[in-house]
């Protein structure tokens, strides 16, 4: 929705000068004074929410960090019965099927933004949209419950026994769609993250395509581009920066997704090779295993520093995902 | 004058209304058994005018919470080791027993046809056993068409008292489970896949052909699942019924078990069925608010006499009499504040 913001600008310089401020100075200093603290206080109170999250996660799985040291990021081990924790597995399996959503969504959200700016005709660009924007709407529990009820039995009784026994026999590919067809997995959890963070990038992706100036577009096609030429030569080499900020921020989303992929990655601390295989992802696990850690044992401090672990990871990702937006939406 | 007038009037209103409402008692913990305790909880609000607030929210919450005295009770599918009870000032009873129960989805396999073993369940879950139509299951199968399939095992991906149960019984019959996996609320996994809850584990064996995976009693029960045979300690092969779930909780050593810890799991028996557990309930013995404690013990004693046709219903097995009369002494003699015990009969 950059239109809006776009327009304020030339709007606001159309506008009449701000009425002069006229006596009763007094009483509207005080006022200002107060609506100032009351909003500096809730600026700060941000801050300090946030810095306190860190803090409380950090402090919580200092025991983990303590016991394990650095390897706990790697290793691969998480077995409850020993006593022995490693966050390898769920890094892996939320960074694999976050880049894996991304596959999916990204080029789905490129087709859906340039048709709704270049190709669909005025009467459609409005429908369409709106029903990108609920897509983003629904609460993921439902993602979690539609695919383990319904996308979970299809991928078991059809699409996984397929590939099992044609691409699964190959040499060398054969590795990456392996096991038997439980239907969760891997796979499946992307597939289901890619439809919930479709909404995010395709409404990124359509914003500043509309901010690239229609001139530009108008010359190349004037010159003789087809719509393809003007989408890969002018379009995306104008928004790419921005583009790239917004497939950061689904990225972002993916990582802490919870509910949707809890029902459907086949939650197993284990890496397997096959796309097929069950996994787990550090938001499912912590969901799944916090109820029964008892408090003051490693294993809580476990999940906190896994959740700590998280907090950075997606805190990083969103800032690249700010510094790229900023530039364009500034518009 | 007119004001300790006022004071009195409020106070007689605060005694009627305590008096007609019913009674508050909070309780969390093991979700294993919350099915049970909110139907009591119901009956007992009609009979007694005890209304119980029971949140299931995990056994190990259940112990968390109850530590901090945030409840007036908790509630653990696993027994809580002795010292831990004493340094808490914590009463462990039982309340319920119940069972676990494999399902398997076999194409042309009835329900309870399937023989299988702890070893070979145990195999299973290690992957050491991969296929249906292994030698070593049709030994034990004579008559049963068993198809060259994948075996699928499934598992509750979420810690829970009923995981903790079926690895018990798997470490009880498999010394090579008990080194090398354990049992546990969850373990590390081997093979197969993780499902939320009984209804999970259920429907992802009813999608996956060739899959194995275990569920509470009541749910296969409820929902016509495929279960299997056991062979239990004395080498017969018993079906899940309530005789041989009545059997287990005979064959039980309550008297001497500390704390009522009792363990149900592989039990001698011509009849026993071999993975059944007890649930508990953890209650203050320096209880802060008297009336509270004493209404909880009030709502267990009428449970046990009044509510064992409630949970026979719901597929729980009562505690036997003897084990109930020995709780309640335990309360008794627990339970004391100023020297004199809270509950009396």
């Amino acid at each position: 929705m950059i239109g809006p913001h776009v327009q304020t600008a030339t709007v606001a310089s159309q506008l009449p000068p701000p009425p002069a401020a006229t006596g009763a100075r007094r009483s509207t200093a005080f006022g200002d004074q107060v609506f100032a603290t009351i909003c500096t206080t809730a600026g700060l109170l941000v801050l300090v929410l946030l810095g306190a999250i860190i803090v409380t996660l950090f402090l919580g799985g200092l025991p983990a960090f303590r016991q394990f040291g650095l390897p706990f990021v790697t290793d691969t081990t998480w077995d409850p019965v020993q006593e022995v924790f490693g966050a390898g597995v769920s890094i892996y399996g939320t960074i694999i099927t976050s880049v894996l959503a991304l596959l999916l969504a990204v080029p789905a959200a490129f087709g859906i933004a340039f048709f709704l700016t270049e190709l669909a005709p005025q009467w459609m660009r409005h429908p369409v949209g709106m029903a990108i924007e609920l897509l983003a709407a629904v609460p993921s529990i439902i993602y979690g419950m539609w695919g383990f009820f319904v996308i979970a039995p299809i991928m078991a009784a059809y699409v996984q026994p397929a590939v099992i026994d044609t691409v699964g026999t190959l040499p060398m590919i054969g590795m990456l769609f392996d096991g038997p067809p439980f239907g969760t997995g891997i796979l499946t959890a992307a597939l289901i993250l890619s439809i919930m963070i479709l909404p995010f990038i395709a409404a990124t992706m359509r914003d500043v395509f509309l901010t690239v100036p229609p001139v530009y577009k108008e010359s190349a096609y004037g010159l003789g581009c087809t719509t393809w030429e003007v989408a890969r030569n002018i379009v995306i080499p104008y928004t790419r920066v921005s583009v790239v900020g917004g497939i950061m921020l689904g990225l972002g989303r993916a990582l802490g997704e919870t509910m949707a992929v809890t029902f459907v990655i086949g939650n197993a601390n284990r890496i397997t090779s096959s796309l097929f295989g069950p996994g787990n992802t550090i938001a499912s696990l912590v969901a799944l295993e916090f109820p029964e850690s008892p408090a003051g044992s490693l294993k809580l401090a476990s999940l906190l520093a896994l959740g700590f672990i998280l907090f950075v990871l997606s805190f990083i990702v969103l800032a690249i995902s700010r510094m790229m937006l900023r530039p364009r939406l500034k518009g | 004058m007119k004001l300790s007038s006022i004071t009195v009037a409020l106070a007689a209103s605060i005694a009627i209304s305590g008096a007609v409402s019913a009674q508050q008692i909070t309780g969390a913990g093991a979700t294993f058994p919350a099915p049970v305790y909110t139907k009591w909880g119901e009956l007992a609000r009609q009979a007694i005018g005890v209304q119980l607030n029971y949140q299931g929210i995990g056994s190990s919450g259940g112990v968390n919470q109850i530590t901090n005295r945030t409840v007036d009770f908790g509630a653990s599918d696993a027994p809580v080791p002795a010292d831990k009870l004493a340094s808490a000032n914590l009463l462990q009873f039982p309340t319920v027993m119940g069972s676990v129960v494999p399902i398997v989805n076999i194409p042309g396999v009835e329900i309870d046809q399937l023989r299988l073993t702890g070893e070979l369940i145990a195999e299973i879950y290690q992957g050491k056993l991969s296929r249906w139509n292994d030698p070593r299951i049709a030994e034990i199968n004579p008559g049963v068409t068993l198809p060259n399939l994948a075996v699928a095992p499934v598992y509750r991906a979420e810690g829970s008292g009923t995981t903790f149960v079926w690895t018990s019984y798997l470490a009880a019959t498999s010394p090579a489970w008990k080194s090398g996996i354990g049992a546990s609320t969850s373990v590390r996994w081997p093979v197969g896949v993780g499902a939320r809850g009984n209804d999970g584990v259920a429907a992802t064996v009813r999608n996956t052909r060739g899959a194995i995976g275990y569920v509470e009693n009541a749910y296969a029960t409820v929902n016509k699942l495929t279960t299997t045979q056991l062979r239990n300690r004395d080498g017969n092969f018993v079906k899940p019924t309530h005789e041989s779930f009545a059997a287990a909780a005979a064959a039980g050593d309550w008297a001497s078990a500390p704390d009522f810890a009792v363990d149900l799991i592989n039990l001698p028996g011509a009849q026993t069925w071999p993975v059944v557990s007890a649930t508990f309930i953890l209650l203050p013995t320096n209880p802060t608010d008297v009336e509270r404690s004493r209404n909880v013990m009030r709502f267990f004693d009428w449970a046990y006499s009044n509510g064992g046709q409630a949970a026979g219903e719901l597929e729980y097995i009562p505690l036997p009499a003897s084990v109930q009369d020995a709780v309640r002494a335990a309360w008794q003699k627990a339970v004391v504040v100023e020297g004199r015990p809270v509950w009396t009969r």
